[in-house]
């Protein structure tokens, strides 16, 4: 298999990620349409594709409005952070065999590493904001990230074990007999629920809460730094799709269609689920989110990743 | 049972000089010094067998334009004071006679806390000062306000009030009376050295359901006191009352609780006809009670949708508001218009039912039941819903009746009251239906009573159309306007008749009303005064929203900002109901 030139890789991965994470939101005004027995957008181009490219140039064109009141440079920064945590997660994802930008050994922990970074970009968000509901958007963006880093971080722990490896690539080729999402379901239940959190997507978006906080942490962004908050909500779910392909389903194998493709498959099937579980459930209050992180979900994973270390012992040594 | 509250006052006061005051609407009404008002009114709550236990409306006439008082004592302005028994089924009214030179009165808010705010609202209306009231600011109108409007002296239209002007200083004025001092709204800004902070909700928040605002104390997340603010959709509905006539005010009361269309001209019309003595012919009553049954449905969809918005679930408020339209539709083939049909007329409906009508309806009854069910597994037995909602913003049926709430927030209590049962008006009685109840009294509850409620208002829309009466639908009373046309063009006579009734509008005898029904949110009461003209002396609309969100303070403290959008999605108001 002939690997293309990193460079290549880079920017190859970059287009698509970008245009994916924005025609999401295509598909998900779309889809959220269909659901709730409506149009969405369908006027702007064929079936209203174009709807992205024209709010895009409106939040271009948009006076981008700094309150006066608000901590400058931090203000400018925040939208920038999630952005370049995002993609640079992306940088390590191999979505086939030698497309991959960067193969590192520790790949895994990198992307939690970014994960926890891209947080600083809501608080310090909400906290340069300096409006009190940005504020109370950010703090509860801290509190969250924090409880649901802990079991993210423990409930790929299983999967390390089973791969003996932080390298995605080799998880994915560890998955050559069976996927993972057989004998680490539990790993899949939790990954996928931090995942949601780590999106700030609902059940989890407390931190923007509309019809509490208005729009959180941020209140008080406008034009293209607005978009970049958008747009880097929508790279997230990319990313926590991709991710959830990688560790638990095979990443990009699959029989008869080439590799790619499989790996585009699997990762809109999670997109797609993303946004169903946005059209259905309701917003638990902030304390019972804490709980359920703290009081289940963290037992939860250490108890799978002792088993899976048990079991492992037992049989595979 | 009729004179017996009067009775019994005379007899626990002999020395005072009670006067009993015959009215239209049967409801006791005596007349005591305002002096005494508060021990008169404490008696009734506390002492009396079967105690008033609700204060169920307060409110005053500014008497010095009338005609025709015969036989009442002398006043300038009278306080009157409505309470209501559950244990006699009974209302009972109370007024205080006031003179110009001195216009106050005891303040009766220490008896029922739910006096706070009317005599906020009557001090700001009518400037009668309440002594002893803890927190005496205006209420509806802005702090800057001059004069009380809904005083006869004072204009009802902006037109005779001279040109508005908005020099320099008036501005700063303005803006100085804008300022937020924590100590103004009764809270302390720190304690046992923590700093509170204060968040200002509204008058434009997403979970406000309109302009309301309210300002917050809290301690991290957790809310310490709430104050809310109200008067942001004030349109002095009572004061136009005295400006249109009996007939063209119909319209006005569509728009005051603007998601129940015809059940605000069910209550106003309740207490025109008790005045004018008219009889409702049988085929009216039950148009009247099948239009307003939709009515409930379509006002409890719009709850149900953004209740659950308010909660974060986003799907809901679409399926509703789609079967809302589908009920619309069938009011716009009845009464050609949706929101705001302006429908019913004094004396009966404005005109015979559509063709097809009863198809129609039929369809939205086979087509509801099962959407019901689908949102029942959806909304009501999700998890996170219930763990936002059960316990949440609990109140028990004391304080319910104390604070004056009704509907179905006073039945989430278990407290099994139905204006409709208890009080039938417009032959409810002989309507089959369940009152639903909850027995927590918490947002849950509210949500479970609300939901049955459409399947009874269902079952009641069923049985109009099973049984539904031929006859004339509007009165031949000479009062019910406006009078048929085919019963005019006979002669000269006929015909100027139907002029006068057209152009003035029908004269209502003197008297005073109270109409009162069971409304898509709570009780909701019309009580006028006749002087004898074309127009009503006096219109009070009180309306259950206004006691509710009274209301809301004792329910959100010791919650979080999340509970406090349940509750307020919960309680299901309106903000031109509060306001009007």
């Amino acid at each position: 298999m002939i690997s293309p030139h990193p460079i290549a890789a880079l920017i190859g991965i970059l287009i698509v990620v970008l245009s994916i994470a924005s025609g999401l939101i295509w598909i998900e005004r779309r889809l959220l349409a269909l659901w709730q027995d409506r149009y969405g957008p369908n006027r702007v181009g064929p079936f209203g594709l174009f709807q992205v490219l024209a709010d895009t140039i409106k939040l271009l064109a948009k006076e981008d409005w700094i309150p006066p009141f608000a901590d400058k440079p931090v203000f400018i920064i925040a939208p920038a952070i999630i952005m370049v945590t995002v993609l640079m997660s992306f940088a390590v994802l191999p979505v086939a065999p030698g497309i991959i930008i960067s193969d590192l050994s520790v790949a895994l922990l990198f992307f939690l590493a970014m994960s926890s970074l891209g947080v600083y970009s809501i608080v310090l968000a909400g906290w340069a904001s300096d409006n009190k509901y940005s504020l109370l958007g950010g703090l509860r963006a801290a509190a969250q990230m924090l409880s649901y880093e802990v079991f993210m971080g423990l409930s790929l722990m299983g999967i390390v074990l089973l791969a003996g490896s932080f390298s995605l690539t080799d998880i994915v080729h560890a998955q050559q007999r069976i996927w993972f999402i057989v004998p680490q379901f539990l790993g899949f239940l939790l990954f996928l629920v931090a995942g949601l959190a780590e999106t700030r997507r609902l059940p989890f978006d407390l931190p923007e809460a509309e019809s509490e906080l208005v729009a959180g942490f941020h209140s008080e962004y406008s034009g293209m730094k607005f978009g970049m908050f958008f747009v880097g909500e929508y790279l997230g779910i990319t990313l926590i799709s991709a991710m959830i392909t990688i560790l638990f389903f095979g990443g990009w194998m699959g029989p008869v269609l080439p590799p790619i493709v499989w790996f585009l498959i699997k990762t809109f099937f999670f997109l797609g689920l993303f946004i169903l579980i946005r059209a259905s459930l309701p917003r638990p209050r902030f304390d019972q989110l804490m709980a359920w992180a703290w009081k289940l979900m963290l037992p939860l994973a250490l108890a799978n990743l002792l088993v899976t270390g048990a079991v492992l012992l037992a049989f595979y040594r | 049972m009729q004179a017996s509250a009067v009775g019994s006052v005379q007899e626990r006061f002999p020395d005072l000089p009670v006067v009993a005051q015959p009215t239209r609407d049967q409801i006791p009404t005596m007349w005591v010094p305002a002096d005494s008002a508060r021990e008169v009114l404490r008696f009734l709550k506390t002492e009396i067998a079967q105690p008033y236990a609700m204060l169920y409306d307060l409110t005053a006439i500014d008497e010095r334009m009338r005609l025709k008082r015969d036989g009442q004592p002398a006043s300038d302005f009278t306080i009157v004071y409505h309470l209501l028994s559950f244990a006699r089924n009974q209302y009972v009214r109370v007024k205080a006679a006031l003179r110009e030179d001195r216009l106050s009165a005891p303040s009766i808010s220490n008896i029922w806390p739910a006096a706070n705010w009317y005599e906020r609202e009557i001090w700001d209306l009518f400037g009668i000062v309440f002594e002893g009231h803890p927190h005496l600011e205006r209420l509806i109108m802005p702090k800057t306000w001059v004069g009380h409007p809904l005083r006869k002296d004072h204009a009802a239209r902006a037109t005779e009030m001279g040109p508005f002007r908005l020099p320099k200083d008036k501005e700063e004025r303005e803006q100085e009376a804008l300022r937020f001092r924590p100590e103004d709204w009764g809270m302390r800004s720190s304690h046992d050295g923590t700093d509170f902070i204060f968040l200002n909700v509204g008058p434009q928040h997403p979970g406000t359901h309109g302009v309301l605002r309210i300002v917050l104390q809290l301690d991290g997340e957790e809310i310490v006191d709430a104050v809310p603010e109200i008067g942001f959709h004030h349109r002095g509905a009572e004061k136009m009352g005295e400006r249109q006539s009996w007939h063209t005010y119909i319209p006005y009361t569509d728009r005051i609780d603007y998601l129940g269309g015809v059940m605000n001209n069910f209550a106003y019309l309740t207490a025109v006809e008790k005045l004018a003595g008219i009889e409702v012919p049988p085929r009216a009553q039950v148009i009247r009670v099948m239009l307003a049954e939709l009515f409930r449905i379509i006002s409890h969809l719009v709850w149900y949708g953004t209740f659950a918005q308010d909660l974060g679930q986003m799907s809901p408020v679409f399926y509703t508001f789609n079967d809302r339209e589908r009920a619309f539709a069938i009011i716009e083939a009845i009464c050609g218009a949706r929101m705001h049909p302006n429908w019913f007329r004094i004396g009966g409906v404005a005109q015979d039912l559509a063709r097809g009508w009863d198809a129609m309806m039929r369809d939205f009854i086979a087509y509801f039941p099962p959407r019901l069910r689908e949102y029942d597994r959806e909304v009501l037995a999700n998890r996170i819903f219930k763990a936002r909602t059960v316990g949440v913003g609990g109140c028990t049926t004391e304080e319910a009746i104390e604070w004056g709430v009704t509907g179905p927030n006073l039945r989430a209590t278990g407290f099994e009251w139905d204006f409709r049962k208890k009080q039938p008006y417009s032959g409810y009685d002989n309507f089959e239906f369940d009152i639903p109840t909850a027995q927590t009294g918490d947002c849950y509850g509210r949500a479970l009573v609300r939901v049955e409620e459409m399947r009874q208002s269902l079952r009641i829309i069923q049985q109009c159309m099973d049984n539904m009466p031929e006859g004339p639908y509007k009165s031949l009373n000479s009062l019910a306007s406006p009078p048929l046309k085919e019963r005019t063009m006979h002669d000269i006579e006929t015909l100027i008749t139907h002029f006068l009734s057209v152009g003035w509008g029908p004269v209502i005898p003197p008297g005073e009303a109270l109409g009162a029904i069971e409304a898509t949110k709570g009780n909701n009461g019309y009580y006028l005064v006749s002087d004898g003209g074309t127009t009503s002396y006096r219109t009070r609309i009180r309306t259950p929203s206004f006691a509710h969100i009274q209301m809301l303070p004792l329910l959100c403290r010791g919650g979080m900002i999340p509970d406090l959008l349940a509750i307020l999605g919960s309680l299901d108001y309106v903000l031109a109901d509060i306001d009007r």
